[in-house]
């Protein structure tokens, strides 16, 4: 089991790096609908089939319902509702980012080895979970586009997530559920001013939004 | 035990030229073609030993000496590699680096040749050559710092064979297979395949490989054929040679494994060629430091563990 785990933490990583790196808007947002179809695995690979309750498997169809079908459904909708060219446009380049994103790994999993986190867990799911936070603010630094900036705010909870499994046993089902409602409800929001912002201004550049306007 | 090494040797002088004849045939199958035999650049390679070369009166014995180096310092390089599983014909500590360094010095000759003809076109070929071999470069010395960091070992020999620093696939099995994926891609752009650079294109503003020997011809040709399959023989061999654990085997079955991967291997190149197109020139290099972040990333998951 712990290598299955392994496994899935590696592929959040790779699908980290796969956003970074893409030029294209929708590999971007596919990449985040892995990345949360991967979480949604995760809490059931932490943890021998005979252990898991009614919680575990709430948290993972809830991850996967709200992280791979129904963000990335809507980011999709917005996309193709907005009519926004379909290049990433980055502030900082492609390779740029992603030699960024290894010194990221290489500083959380520094840190990982060093955080005192009760309870046993392995030190790739610290790690990662520190990348993924690391790697959204990257993301929501160096993008552009206000669209790609929600796929970095994604990412950001992502780590969070992957950082809340740690205490999974002791935070109540009901937290899970609200911060998984939070952040639908925050994408939604961010999905809809995206949208405006676009049809005022033609464009979804969020620099432009510090130009004044009478 | 040296004489399975040098049987291995053998068998990969002998064999490196089928390489490339199988990823052409596996791409032609699957594009629904039938294709040139699997052996057609062992014909190649007997129709231009027969002919003359013609020389550009501008060119010096720098233009000559490349075709040598082309297939010498492959050779060499291939002594260094454990092909039987045990030990390579020659080993050392630290022989990575020369590993590195001897197919370095080809590829510095060739590009110095290509600049001898005087040539543009040849210029812009060497100068891309050039450029992307400094980015697959740490990609390779990545991955070989993860196979040091994972069997203790700075040969070789040792590192890719032997009894002693077998690769633990237990704790280290993503960490090497991040290894695995990123040598692949260093093996598609040593030797010229698609993404990086099209072996079957005919435009010398798009070429890379194929611009910068445009002028050589005859046997001098054949012989930067013959080194360009051993490059490739050999880079498909770092893969197999991480991917296979062959330490169990007995000497010839352990070099029958290691023909019988790098063959899939370039099976594996075919099928990637026959679906998707040569990148864009522009995005070659986002691609070469995308195999560079998997070797790191493997570097990092070695030292977690």
């Amino acid at each position: 089991m712990a290598h299955l785990a392994d496994l899935l933490l590696l592929l959040v990583l790779l699908s980290g790096f796969l956003i970074l790196g893409t030029t294209r808007l929708t590999t971007c947002i596919r990449g985040v609908a892995v990345q949360g179809g991967l979480l949604g695995l995760l809490p059931l690979a932490l943890q021998p089939v005979p252990q898991w309750t009614a919680h575990t498997l709430g948290l993972a169809a809830g991850t996967i319902l709200v992280k791979a079908i129904a963000l990335p459904w809507f980011l999709t909708w917005a996309i193709r509702e907005a009519a926004v060219r379909r290049e990433v446009e980055p502030r900082v380049g492609y390779i740029a980012s992603m030699a960024l994103g290894i010194v990221a790994v290489a500083v959380a999993s520094a840190v990982a080895t060093r955080l005192p986190v009760p309870g046993e867990h392995p030190i790739l799911l610290l790690a990662t979970s520190l990348s993924c936070v690391i790697m959204g603010l990257l993301v929501l630094a160096t993008r552009a586009k206000a669209l790609i900036q929600v796929v970095g705010y994604l990412m950001l909870e992502n780590g969070i997530y992957v950082f809340g499994l740690t205490s999974v046993d002791r935070v109540p089902f009901l937290v899970e559920i609200g911060v998984l409602l939070d952040i639908f409800v925050g994408v939604f929001i961010m999905g809809i001013v995206v949208f405006h912002i676009n049809r005022e201004f033609d464009s979804l550049d969020s620099a432009r939004l510090t130009e004044l306007k009478d | 035990m040296t004489g399975w090494a040098l049987a291995g040797l053998g068998a990969m002088l002998a064999l490196a030229p089928l390489l490339p004849g199988v990823a052409a045939k596996t791409k032609a199958l699957l594009t629904g073609r039938r294709g040139a035999p699997v052996w057609q650049l062992y014909r190649d390679l007997l129709r231009l030993w027969r002919k003359g070369a013609v020389y550009s009166t501008r060119t010096t014995w720098m233009f000559r000496l490349a075709p040598v180096a082309g297939v010498v310092t492959p050779l060499f390089a291939t002594m260094l590699l454990p092909l039987d599983c045990r030990a390579a014909v020659v080993r050392f500590a630290g022989d990575f680096v020369a590993f590195a360094a001897l197919l370095a010095l080809g590829r510095f000759l060739l590009v110095l040749a290509a600049l001898d003809t005087g040539s543009s076109f040849e210029g812009m070929g060497a100068s891309r050559d050039a450029a992307f071999a400094s980015l697959v470069e740490p990609a390779l010395f990545l991955g070989f710092v993860v196979l040091a960091l994972g069997t203790g070992q700075r040969s070789l020999s040792a590192m890719l064979g032997g009894d002693a620093g077998t690769l633990s696939w237990g704790a280290g099995a993503p960490s090497l297979a991040m290894v695995a994926v990123s040598l692949f891609f260093v093996l598609l752009a040593e030797s010229s395949r698609v993404p990086v650079d099209d072996p079957a294109t005919h435009l010398e503003l798009t070429m890379i490989h194929e611009v910068a020997v445009l002028d050589h011809s005859g046997p001098d040709l054949a012989l930067l054929l013959y080194g360009g399959a051993l490059r490739m023989g050999l880079f498909a061999a770092l893969p197999v040679g991480v991917l296979v654990s062959r330490a169990g085997l007995a000497g010839p079955l352990a070099l029958g494994a290691l023909l019988a991967g790098t063959v899939v291997v370039a099976a594996v190149v075919g099928v990637l060629e026959s679906s998707m197109a040569r990148l864009r020139l522009s995005r070659v290099p986002q691609f070469l430091v995308a195999a560079s972040v998997l070797a790191s990333l493997g570097v990092i998951l070695q030292l977690l563990t």
